[in-house]
Formats: C-alpha cells, structure tokens, sequence
C-alpha cells in the first residue's frame, strides 16, 4: 500500500528548491577567486637589482613531465650580465599547449625563478601563439585573476575544515 | 539625481545653422549619400545581425573523451550555467550542433570517427580544442595519441590547461564568440589540416 503524502514529500522538496538562491556564477563579469595555490600560468622572475634568477641550469625542462620547456643557455660576460651566476638561460619557452601546469618545474628549480601564477585564461586563436618566450614570462601577467584570502586558505588547518 | 536637460537648439552646442554642416552639398546630394551609405550598409548590418544570430545559439556537440570532458560537462551545470551565452543543450546529433568541443586525448583510432563527426556537421562549424592533449598530444607524446586535433580538424580556438576550469573553456568560448562577433571565418575557411 502506498503511502498517499509521498508524493507531497517530493514536491516539498521541490518548493524548497524555490526558495533557494540561484548558485549560478555570472563569469565572464565576475571572477570567483582563485585558491591561493592554484597553479595557472607561469612566471619567471628577477631579483631586486634587476637580474633574473634563472641560470639556465634546465633542471626545469628535465623534470618537466610533457617536455614542454626549452632552455638554451649561454655564458655571462663582463660586458652583458643577465643572470648572477656563470650562465644565463638565452631562450626559455614554454610550450603552454603542452604544459600539464604540475608544478614540477618550480619544485625542481634551484633558485626559485620559475613560479606558478593564478592566471588561467589563456584561449588563443592559434596553437603557436601559445608558446611562451622569456620576455612573456618575466613580464607580469596581461590578465590577472582574483585570488582568495591567502589568510584563509594557505595554512595548514583551512578555513573549509575548521567551519565544516 | 538630477539630469541636465539636453540641448535643443544647434546654437547650443555652437552651431550657427545646419547650413554650415553641409556647405558643399548640393541639391539632392545627401539623398545621394544616404542611399550609398545604406548599400554599403545594409548587407554588413545583415552580416552583423547573422552572427550575432550565431553566438546567440551555438549549440555544442557531445564530444567528451576524457577527464576534460567532465570539466565540459560542468559548464552546462547550474554553477556555470552556459544557456546564459544560448548554449542551451549539448546535441548528440552532429548534424545539429554547430560547435565541436574536443576535450581530451585523442588517439590515432579515434581521429577517424572525430573526423567523420566533423564532417557531418552543418556549416558553419567551429571547434574547440579543450586541453592540453587536443590542442598539442600535451603529456602523451607517443605512438597511441594524435598530436594535437588540429591535424585532422580547423581548430578556432586552443585552450589550455589539464584540464582547464570550467572558467577557461568558459573564456575560450567568449573568445570565440568576439571572433564570430567580428566577423572573422570560422577556421575551416582559412587554415589547412593534413588530409
């Protein structure tokens, strides 16, 4: 025998659904932020007088799991000083239509020259244009993302497991 | 808030008369210009309005393939609601999608069908190469997986990521809708696959 309020039982919840605010994000006006550790597009960097840390060791094309970085590097001189150490990386591209974004090649990089930004809108109409050189990648970001509390989120103990 | 009232009078913003506009008009003229104007017009205003048209509903093809497909199906979730750009429904039916959503890896066996699949769409037809492995093989550079679908098919738009957020292929797809929007031809018209 059925139970006659069972089908008042789905339209309640059906009513309750009413009620509820929509959780659709309005994206392209609104940008959720990002987590703090999210890894998106790459940036390499300088130090403060101006050269750039990298050394062009290529450890970073070595762990790379896809091959996507391609480091060609050359002897510094007295007469042109890129990086402080005895070489400097000449070419440094990243094949970003390859690139996995896992974070390997900041975990291998010896000087920390090569980070993981928070970009991530990175659609282009053409496959070549993708491949980021060093000039890209030491510039800061063209489209920059909104990233979340890093008081929040970057600790050991989350803000999502404390409150839930 | 109150608005200052518009100006009604051309001596308001400065004119003397509407004589001083067209000074070297005559008789007759500005009707001339008007129909040229309209001619030159009327078919680029019809081109706008098709591909306004276009973006409006560009209703994408199920083509999931793998782990980016579950990131695909997510943008027709309620989070990211793509029916707010007409893309109501994802169409199982080649022939009645106009929007090729590769996502993921494709292998060598596979290519044909996705081929095939192109094929049977109705122009015009776009493609989005979602990932890292439709767009260039990205991890899986071996003998199993084509390097990159835009050897079989025009690509329009590349994104990358592995796989990207549902905001990136969402930005892909704006992207795409600026080209349409701008008038430039979907891919197939203008860039060469290996056949």
């Amino acid at each position: 025998m059925q139970n006659p309020f069972e089908g008042a039982k789905g339209f309640a919840v059906t009513l309750g659904q009413i009620f509820r605010k929509p959780i659709t994000q309005q994206y392209p006006e609104y940008k959720r932020p990002v987590y703090p550790r999210f890894r998106g597009r790459h940036r390499l960097h300088r130090h403060e007088n101006g050269l750039e840390k990298c050394v062009g060791c290529s450890l970073c094309a070595a762990a790379c799991p896809s091959d996507c970085i391609r480091v060609v590097a050359a002897e510094n001189s007295p007469g042109n000083r890129v990086s402080p150490g005895e070489r400097y990386a000449r070419i440094y591209e990243i094949n970003l239509s390859r690139c996995i974004f896992c974070g390997y090649c900041e975990l291998a990089c010896p000087f920390d020259a090569i980070t993981l930004g928070n970009e991530f809108e990175l659609s282009e109409y053409s496959r070549d244009d993708l491949i980021y050189t060093k000039d890209m990648l030491l510039r800061p970001p063209t489209k920059t993302m909104p990233v979340a509390d890093r008081d929040l989120y970057d600790t050991p103990d989350p803000v999502w497991k404390r409150e839930s | 808030m109150t608005r200052a009232a518009p100006p009604r009078r051309l001596a308001e913003l400065g004119l003397s008369s509407e004589r001083v506009l067209m000074k070297d008009k005559e008789p007759g003229s500005f009707e001339r210009e008007v129909a040229e104007l309209e001619e030159r017009l009327l078919p680029t205003t019809l081109e706008k309005a098709v591909s306004w048209a276009q973006t409006k509903s560009m209703w994408p093809d199920t083509f999931g393939l793998a782990c980016c497909a579950i990131e695909m199906m997510s943008i027709v979730s309620a989070r990211y609601d793509i029916a707010r750009f007409g893309m109501e429904a994802f169409r199982a039916s080649p022939r009645q999608a106009d929007l090729l959503i590769v996502s993921g890896r494709v292998s060598h066996k596979m290519a044909a069908p996705l081929r095939q699949i192109y094929d049977q769409m109705l122009e015009p037809k776009w493609v989005i190469a979602m990932g890292a492995c439709a767009s260039s093989g990205g991890m899986f550079n071996n003998y199993a997986v084509l390097q990159g679908v835009d050897r079989i098919v025009p690509v329009d738009i590349h994104v990358p990521g592995c796989p990207p957020r549902p905001e990136a292929l969402m930005e892909g797809i704006v992207r795409l809708h600026e080209k349409v929007r701008a008038g430039v031809p979907p891919a197939y018209e203008f860039r060469r696959v290996a056949t």
